[in-house]
Parts: structure tokens; C-alpha cells; sequence
């Protein structure tokens, strides 16, 4: 059984908490006392319906809002498949937690209002998806019971939607009416939509095909810890420890490690379980190498003819998440790439992006909660990095704020050099 | 060519990048330790990351003197076989030196208690980094937190204020004094978990499996007899045939009517299961719909 990361997103009362809670109610994940949990908060607060919102949102102040502050884990699963779903919030101020919950997400749901169409939010949502490059994006019209059913206004969505997403690179969209609230479409398909001949959400989900993509060509291995037993048992054993970030490694293969450029052999890739004849993303691994060389943390194991950048100058897109502090050219910063802390200074500042109608706005000259923009950034130490759309592994960073240590920025880097 | 790993297989290779960064990137961390099936299956992923090396931190259990014998001798047999070296914070110790007082009466339990007893040792021991075996599928709040998650220097969670948390990319960064709590299995289930200690074959206490034991029905639970928890009027003990579905302190935690004895049967009977182990088997959990929330703010694990 196989796992997919999905990721929700939708403008404050598009029904996102409601959907997934229908996603486990229908495929039987909730739980008795749970049910019975959110079916007197339902009574007591006069709801039409159990609100199975009330799955999702687990804050206090969320149930007394009525509205979802920060991403929610939720799992769920069928004989097909395993879910984990990030259920992100669509209010603006927590944007910056759609890319929290987003980042690792495998397919993201943009929901949609019927009644309202397409909103700043849900191309907000979009973009995003899209600059994380999550390969597989659902627009689910939801609230297709508010709009009687009606194909015309499903279509309307679809053509202008599609028109929007001309200006984006998504591989893989799909459309979907549906109503959370009472289940159309959702795990069964819909008695009041037989205009709809595609998949239901649920079908989708499941067999959506995931496995190819991955990067499975550059090999890229962070060495994220030494392991050095210092027993008799195993006196001389110096092993590197990490998690595969691309391509696929093997006992023999010659490597190249950076930033030093020495090259030697992998003599064998250990497991607590035993050796193994090979390894890929995103398996966490001891690799020991057949020449003693010098190999510490933030080192990066590769092959000779296939390298990353090794870089301290990179042009980036920045997500920037700090509510008090603006991103700026001359901003001073930490830096976390793969497994290597470094600081960073903004050298330029080039654009910041208006998410609506995605123009470049040259004359900014600043990125406050929420914005996104290109920058250019110089490091105190080399990363070893790729472009973010060949490998969202060693393309991404974050930035901290280096006085109260909070991450304030999520970087996708457009090229090293 | 297979490159798809099984979905059991992706959880534990990010659990050990977790624990592995932590090991990187903390000076002082700690892995808390209760004898529960989630604890142990941490530890078996800390054994598994750094091997053949030994696991590079102690473990410790916020120990509240109630406890089922089995999960002690269990906690002792763990700690010898990995060689790992165990602190136990005492709730005993800080009743003593009146840190705190004990509740009393029949429905008295030392759970509350636990968090000045985790706050203190993290004080004594200056940790800046503790794993907690907490599963987001187990509880509302839980859902919410971060892998990583940030706790000011009383040891307080802010659920509004937290960190994003982007990619693996963790940021454990705090000044002296605040520390981190990390989650190495948030994306397991209660299921992962079973399967997990079935294809790994890792050892649990026998209380997780169906036994014979006195116990007690209280407020729809049954409650083990023990020296440490008085019978109010009306409760009988009885001897039934049960299990535990998780394993905290004695006096708060429920056992299951069960007949399954070993752990295929345990995970037949998870999967069909209706309730979740918490609102089964944990009084803790039933005070009010953000019990766990609130203990959480004040510096419950």
C-alpha cells in the first residue's frame, strides 16, 4: 500500500473542514465518539447539520470562530491507499500555513465556491500550489447543492478557471463538482449531477498516479550525520547517514562528495536491517565509503558527472511569512538548505509578484506577510543546491529570523550558479 | 526496478531523519520514555537510526509512581538490551518536596502532576530538545502541532503562534532556557503503529495483549484494581478478560474487553474498532472537549 500527501485549500467558508470530514465520515475513518463528540457541539450550537468541521477544527478558539487557524493533520485510509491530508486555512493571515501544510503535499484540492466562483484566494491557493510545485492539483467545485445541480455553472468555473491556469505549469489539473455537505461526488457519486462522467474525489485520490514523480536520475545525498560506533565491534566503521534526495544509489557506484571534490566508491549502503543493493528518495540510509575521506555534515554525496550548483549566490522566489518584519534588499538572515545552516544577506531585491494577475511589480522594493517575490541572495557558505523544479529537496530553504529564531521565509531557488 | 516504498516504510524513514536531526542539531536532547507502545516504537527507530552506534541520548520517564508492574520491568529489560541511559523524573520526588500537592480521594490521579515533574527535570538537565511519542491522530490538538514544536521558557505551547514547518527542513533553533518537543511519529496511526510492531517485530508489554485482571467499571471504563486507586460505593471488582489500548498512569487508564492474544488479533481488532484509543480508555481526556489542549499550553507531553 502506498501513501499520498494531500493538501486542502479553499477561501474561509469554501467548506474545506467539511469536506474532509465527509472524506473520513463516508470512508468510515471516524470514530464513534467522535461522532457523538461533534454531534452535541452540533445540537448545542443549533446547527442545521452535524457540522463535521467540527472534525477538523481542534483549537478552542476555531470551534468558538467558526474558522480554521492552522494546518490540521488528518489520516485516513483504503484498501487502496494511505492518506495524510493537511487541511490548510483559507484565511488570509494564515496563508503562510497553506505553505506549511503544502510543501510535501503530493496533490493539492483548491476548493471553490459555486455560488462565488473563482476568488483572490483561490487563485492565491493556486499559485501556490503551483510555485511548490505539488504535481497534481483538484478544483473542487463545492456547494453544487446551493446552485441546483447546475452544469452551466460548473462549466463557467471550469472555462475561466483554465483560462487562469494557462498563466501557470500545472501538469496535472482536474475538475470535480461536488457538495461536502451532503456527499455528492465526494466517496459516492453524485444521483443529482449525471451530467459528471469523471471519477468521484475519493476514486481520484486513489488512483492518481504518484510513483514517477519523484527525481529518480540525480543522485543527491545529504549527509545529514556521522555515524562512528568508537567499539570494539566496530572499530574503523564510519558511516554517513542521511535521506536520499534524488536519483538512486548503489553499492560500487563511483561518487563524487562536495564541496571537497574528492571522488571514491560506495562500499555499502546500511540499514539497521542489513545492507541493501539500493537506495532512492526518500530512503534514510548509511552510506560507507571506500576511501577514508574527510565527510562531515552538510557535505553532499553525488556522482562525478552529475553535480549540483555549489554556490553562495542564488536567485530564489521567497515566501515571506513574518508579521513583523519585511524582506528587504540587505536583509540578514539564517539559511537552512538540505542539512546545512548557513546566514544569507539579500543582495537584490527584483520583484515582487502580484498573485492575482501574476505581474511582476519591478518598482517593489520589499516582501511583507504573505508576498511572494525574487531575490537574489549571497551565502556565508556554499549550498549545494538544484533548481527547485528539478528537485523540490535540494532546491528549497528556509529563512529564519536570526533574533527570535522564528521561520520567516520559504525559498524556492530558480538557479544557482 | 521497485521505487516505491510501502507507506509503512515512508513513515519510518521520516521518523529517522527526525530523530537523526535532532542528534545533529541539539546539544542536550532527551527521549521521553513510558513504556507505552508509542514510546517503544520511538526507541526502536532511535536504536535503527544510528546503528551499529548506540543511541547518542538517554531516555526518561516522568514516572508517577502508579504504574503496571509489567510496564517497569519491561522499561528496565528495554534499557539494559539497548544500553541506553534512563533518567526517571519522579511525581514521588516532587510531592515530597512539596513542588505539589497530591489530589485525594477516589477519583485522585497523578497525571496533572506529571508536568511540574517533566518541568523540573527539564530544568535540572537543562535538555533543549525532548522527543514525545505523541501521534497527531490521537487527539484534536494533537492534529495541530508541529513535528518540531516550540516551547517558551515555562515550558509553554502557543497553538496560535506556531513556527511554520516547511518541507524536512526543521528549524530547532531557541535560546537558553526554551526548548524544543519533537514528534518523531506525528504520522502514524494508532494501526501504523500495531503494524509496525508486527513487521519489525518489536516487543510491547503483555498488558497490550488480551490477559485476565481484576478491574473495576467506572463512568463506562474499566479500571485496573490497584493498591493506588480507592472503589467508590457501588463499584465491584470483577476479573475479566481484557487489554490496554494505551498505558499511562494506572489510575487513568482504562483496559478494553478483549480476547485478542497476540498481535495479529490485535490488529484485527483495531481495525475494526469503532473508538478511538483515547475516548476508550483515558479518563484524562473526558474532563472537557479541550482537556488536552489546555495541559498541552501549560507543558504536558
Amino acid at each position: 500500500m502506498d501513501l499520498l500527501r494531500l493538501a486542502t485549500a479553499g477561501s474561509v467558508d469554501d467548506g474545506k473542514s467539511t469536506l474532509i470530514g465527509r472524506l473520513l465520515y463516508d470512508s468510515k475513518s471516524i470514530f464513534e465518539d467522535q461522532l457523538a463528540s461533534i454531534e452535541a457541539t452540533s445540537a448545542s450550537r443549533g446547527d442545521e447539520h452535524t457540522n463535521l468541521a467540527l472534525l477538523t477544527d481542534g483549537l478552542r478558539a476555531e470551534r468558538e470562530q467558526g474558522i480554521t487557524i492552522d494546518v490540521a493533520h488528518r489520516y485516513f485510509a483504503t484498501p487502496h491507499r494511505k492518506f495524510i491530508i493537511a487541511d490548510t486555512p483559507g484565511h488570509i493571515q494564515y496563508t503562510r500555513n497553506m505553505v506549511t501544510g503544502a510543501s510535501t503535499a503530493d496533490l493539492a484540492i483548491v476548493l471553490i465556491d459555486a455560488r462565488k466562483g473563482i476568488l483572490e484566494q483561490s487563485r492565491r491557493h493556486s499559485f501556490i500550489a503551483n510555485l511548490l510545485r505539488i504535481p497534481h492539483l483538484v478544483l473542487a467545485v463545492n456547494k453544487m447543492d446551493l446552485v441546483d445541480y447546475d452544469q452551466d455553472v460548473f462549466l463557467e468555473i471550469k472555462a475561466e478557471y483554465s483560462q487562469f491556469a494557462t498563466r501557470l505549469e500545472v501538469p496535472d489539473l482536474t475538475f470535480i463538482p461536488i457538495s461536502a455537505l451532503h456527499g455528492d461526488n465526494v466517496v459516492d457519486r453524485s444521483a443529482n449531477m449525471d451530467w459528471y462522467r469523471g471519477a468521484t474525489l475519493l476514486h481520484h485520490l486513489e488512483e492518481v498516479h504518484i510513483a514517477s514523480d519523484r527525481n529518480l536520475v540525480d543522485v543527491r545525498f545529504p549527509v545529514q550525520y556521522v555515524v562512528r560506533p568508537q567499539s570494539t565491534e566496530h572499530h574503523d566503521y564510519r558511516g554517513y547517514a542521511g535521506t536520499v534526495s534524488g536519483g538512486v544509489l548503489k553499492p560500487g557506484d563511483e561518487v563524487m562528495v562536495l564541496p571537497s571534490g574528492f571522488t571514491t566508491r560506495i562500499a555499502s549502503i546500511d540499514t539497521a536491517d542489513g545492507p541493501v543493493e539500493e537506495a532512492f528518495a526518500p530512503m534514510s540510509v548509511t552510506i560507507t565509503l571506500e576511501d577514508d575521506l574527510d565527510v562531515s555534515r552538510g557535505d553532499m554525496i553525488c556522482r562525478p558527472h552529475n553535480q549540483p550548483a555549489v554556490s553562495q549566490d542564488v536567485e530564489a522566489m521567497v515566501c515571506w511569512m513574518s508579521e513583523q518584519t519585511r524582506l528587504t534588499a540587505g536583509s540578514k538572515l539564517a539559511i537552512k538548505h538540505t542539512t546545512r545552516w548557513a546566514r544569507a544577506m539579500v543582495k537584490e531585491f527584483r520583484y515582487r509578484l502580484d498573485i492575482n494577475s501574476l505581474h511582476r511589480q519591478e518598482d517593489a522594493d520589499s516582501l511583507s506577510l504573505n508576498e511572494i517575490g525574487r531575490v537574489r541572495l549571497r551565502t556565508t557558505q556554499p549550498l549545494l543546491a538544484d533548481d527547485y523544479h528539478r528537485n523540490r529537496s535540494t532546491g528549497s530553504f528556509i529563512l529564519v529570523d536570526e533574533t527570535t529564531n522564528v521561520t520567516v521565509g520559504a525559498g524556492m531557488i530558480v538557479s544557482a550558479e | 526496478m521497485k521505487t516505491q516504498l510501502s507507506h509503512i516504510a515512508l513513515l519510518e524513514a521520516e521518523a529517522i531523519h527526525i530523530v537523526r536531526e535532532v542528534a545533529a542539531e541539539f546539544e542536550r536532547p532527551v527521549m521521553l520514555f513510558s513504556g507505552g507502545k508509542d514510546s517503544i516504537v520511538m526507541l526502536h527507530l532511535a536504536v535503527k537510526a544510528f546503528a551499529p552506534a548506540p543511541v547518542p541520548f538517554p531516555i526518561m520517564h516522568v514516572d508517577t509512581g502508579h504504574n503496571f508492574d509489567e510496564v517497569i520491568e519491561f522499561r528496565d529489560r528495554r534499557v539494559a538490551e539497548t544500553g541506553v541511559k534512563l533518567i526517571v523524573a519522579s511525581v514521588q520526588d516532587a510531592i515530597d518536596a512539596g513542588r505539589v500537592v497530591e489530589e485525594t480521594g477516589p477519583r485522585a490521579s497523578r497525571n496533572r502532576l506529571q508536568t511540574t515533574a517533566l518541568l523540573d527535570a527539564i530544568e535540572e538537565h537543562r535538555f533543549d530538545a525532548l522527543f514525545g511519542g505523541a501521534r497527531r491522530d490521537e487527539e484534536k490538538a494533537r492534529a495541530k502541532e508541529r513535528i518540531f514544536s516550540f516551547r517558551d521558557e515555562f515550558g509553554q505551547w502557543d497553538p496560535k503562534g506556531q513556527r511554520p514547518e516547511l518541507w524536512n527542513l526543521y528549524n530547532g533553533r531557541h535560546k537558553p532556557g526554551e526548548h524544543m518537543r519533537v514528534f518523531p511519529i506525528s504520522n502514524w496511526t494508532e494501526l501504523d503503529i500495531w503494524h509496525y510492531i508486527r513487521d519489525d517485530e518489536v516487543e510491547v508489554p503483555s498488558v497490550y495483549y488480551a490477559h485476565r485482571r481484576p478491574v473495576f467499571n467506572r463512568d463506562g471504563m474499566w479500571l485496573g484494581v490497584t493498591p493506588y486507586i480507592e472503589l467508590m460505593p457501588g463499584e465491584e471488582a470483577e476479573e475479566r478478560m481484557v487489554r490496554f489500548r494505551t498505558i499511562g498512569d494506572a489510575t487513568c487508564t482504562g483496559a478494553v474487553d478483549s480476547s485478542a492474544t497476540d498481535i495479529h488479533l490485535v490488529i484485527e481488532e483495531v481495525a475494526a474498532t469503532r473508538i478511538t484509543e483515547r475516548g476508550a480508555t483515558r479518563a484524562d481526556d473526558r474532563t472537557t472537549e479541550a482537556a488536552m489542549e489546555d495541559r498541552k499550553k501549560e507543558g504536558y507531553f
